[in-house]
């Protein structure tokens, strides 16, 4: 009997083992990345890293400044979003309260293919489709513009932003939803006034790691955005060609040498980023756990 | 008044049509140009021959083999991790300050960018444990990387399986371990597949960590240990569409590649997809 009883525990203690894994990865990856951003500044003053305009890190003497590759973010996941919200939004809807099940059955697998291709194959599709488009009808010296990087961002978070909203829509008790149509409204009135409100949270939440998951975006950024570190500006800054913070971590990191000032500002870079999505994420968290419906 | 509601309810729905139309419009244009443009390529010489002349010829064996080595390798740590830490979540553990870090922890770890956990895999992986660049530290990337998914599908799995199986089991005097071994896990065991396999995707294309962790430009011949750099097919994508030696020749052997990668993704899907609806329709009989 106390043998089955250690054997028991002894089993425990190692699926706690296991669970604890994602803290103790969390927690190193955090100290192995602010590690050597931190080291940056022994060199570089930190005020400088956030707020000056220049990004040259090759140039006698270097200027690390993330102000230009932050704002280039910023500015392709803005372009996203107004891009992807509506439309996953809208498509959340219409799975899952006008589709009949046939159509929802083929069109979720859609969304899950969409969310199953490679950045780098997207990448590659807005290289050689979309950038040439791009340039030709807007008159473009070049098609490698933050708006060509926002339509691509926009389609890889759609997926996100579909399934995450059409759980929290089709969540939404049945009850409210006849009490409203009872009452004599027509189903997009209590769509619009009942269904959608009610699911408010969700749909935010939806948005958020939309968000969280554009800015986070390397590849397909990287390859038709153009990269080229200047501060853009809106919205005409998105008709030029901008650098991401994730592109210059991916382009430059295979150039620096290892423990240079260069790759100490990469990995500050990419601290920054982290603290961004986390921030992104705790949002999302909260508003998701805040207003979900307790019945 | 009526009427202008009903007019409006037509508009509206129009336009949640349109919408709906326009993404799948997306998905099919995507895969048309990938699909019409590369089929031509794949033979069995592309799929089964090296990259020659600066890789303005030949085929992509190395990189087809150096992403099946990345899943095997990644699948090895992340599933067995994942699947254990899932039990210990819906099983074990016990609402309360360990299991919300936990939990915090797994969807800040899904929610961080790849470049991220490449640039994590640099330092802890190639510098401080010195593997350097190569097959085991990008593996061990992707693993962590992935770690949340399966975490998360099989958590969901477990959640699938009655209560009452379990305490059947109890009650019939089998200990908590034995009956999750015995009744648990063979009812959960389909849902975390289906996680797994979707994962596998993932691995297959993710880039940026690798670029960062091992992946090599150009590389004739197989890794021959799990300490030496690999090519990989997203990267391999990536180098002949934007820094090969000759980009528009080569266009070809990238919508090839692309096809490839593509192929290799959308499998692992319809595989994930139907074992699920397999699995589903079992459980309504």
């Amino acid at each position: 009997m106390s043998n089955r009883y250690l054997k028991e525990k002894g089993i425990e203690s190692l699926l706690f083992a296991s669970g604890a894994v994602a803290v103790i990865a969390l927690f190193l990856l955090c100290i192995f990345l602010f590690r050597d951003g931190i080291l940056l500044f022994s060199e570089y003053p930190i005020n400088s890293f956030l707020t000056a305009t220049k990004w040259y890190p090759t140039a006698e003497p270097a200027h690390f400044g993330i102000l230009p590759l932050f704002l280039g973010s910023v500015i392709v996941t803005i372009g996203a979003v107004i891009f992807s919200v509506p439309l996953g939004i809208a498509v959340a809807i219409y799975i899952s309260e006008l589709a009949s099940p046939k159509i929802s059955n083929v069109l979720k697998p859609v969304t899950e293919i969409l969310a199953g291709i490679p950045s780098v194959v997207y990448g590659f599709f807005g290289l050689v489709i979309l950038v040439p488009i791009i340039q030709n009808t807007l008159e473009l010296p070049t098609g490698q513009t933050a708006l060509t990087g926002s339509i691509m961002l926009g389609i890889m978070a759609l997926p996100t932003i579909i399934s995450i909203s059409e759980d929290a829509i089709s969540s939404v008790p049945r009850t409210l939803k006849e009490g409203s149509l009872a009452l004599g409204s027509t189903k997009w009135q209590t769509i619009y006034k009942v269904t959608v409100p009610a699911s408010l949270s969700g749909i935010s939440a939806a948005v958020m790691l939309g968000i969280g998951r554009a800015i986070g975006e390397t590849m397909t950024v990287m390859m038709v955005t153009g990269n080229s570190a200047v501060i853009p500006g809106f919205p005409s800054g998105l008709f030029a060609p901008v650098r991401t913070m994730t592109a210059t971590i991916a382009l430059e990191m295979g150039e620096v040498p290892q423990g240079s000032d260069h790759f100490h500002a990469l990995f500050a870079i990419g601290s920054v980023l982290f603290i961004t999505t986390f921030i992104i994420n705790i949002i999302a968290n909260y508003v998701k756990k805040r207003y979900r419906f307790n019945l | 008044m009526f009427s202008n509601a009903k007019l409006n309810e037509k508009i509206a729905f129009t336009l949640l049509k349109i919408a709906t139309g326009m993404v799948v419009a997306f998905v099919m244009v995507i895969l048309y140009y990938i699909i019409s443009n590369g089929y031509s390529v794949i033979n069995l010489e592309f799929i089964t021959s090296m990259p020659r002349n600066r890789m303005t010829e030949g085929g992509i064996f190395p990189a087809i083999m150096g992403t099946a080595y990345l899943i095997v390798g990644s699948m090895a740590v992340a599933l067995p991790l994942g699947i254990l830490s899932a039990i210990y979540l819906n099983e074990y553990a016990q609402s309360g300050r360990t299991t919300w870090a936990i939990e915090m922890a797994i969807s800040n770890l899904a929610g961080t960018p790849s470049v991220v956990f490449g640039l994590f895999g640099l330092a802890l992986f190639v510098k401080y444990l010195g593997f350097g660049p190569s097959l085991i530290s990008a593996s061990l990337t992707l693993a962590l990387l992935i770690l949340p998914v399966i975490i998360r599908a099989s958590q969901e799995a477990l959640l699938t399986v009655p209560k009452e199986y379990r305490e059947a089991s109890l009650a019939l005097g089998v200990t908590k371990w034995e009956t999750i071994r015995r009744v648990v896990l063979p009812a959960a065991i389909p849902g975390m597949i289906t996680g797994a396999i979707l994962s596998i995707g993932r691995v297959a294309g993710e880039t940026a960590p690798i670029l960062l962790t091992g992946a090599a430009y150009f590389l004739p011949r197989m890794p021959d240990s799990i300490y030496s750099q690999f090519m990989a097919l997203p990267y391999h994508l990536y180098v002949l569409a934007t820094s090969g030696t000759n980009i528009a020749q080569t266009r070809p052997l990238q919508y090839g590649t692309a096809l490839v990668l593509l192929i290799i993704v959308l499998c692992v899907n319809i595989v994930a997809v139907s074992i699920r609806s397999h699995y589903r329709n079992k459980i309504k009989r």
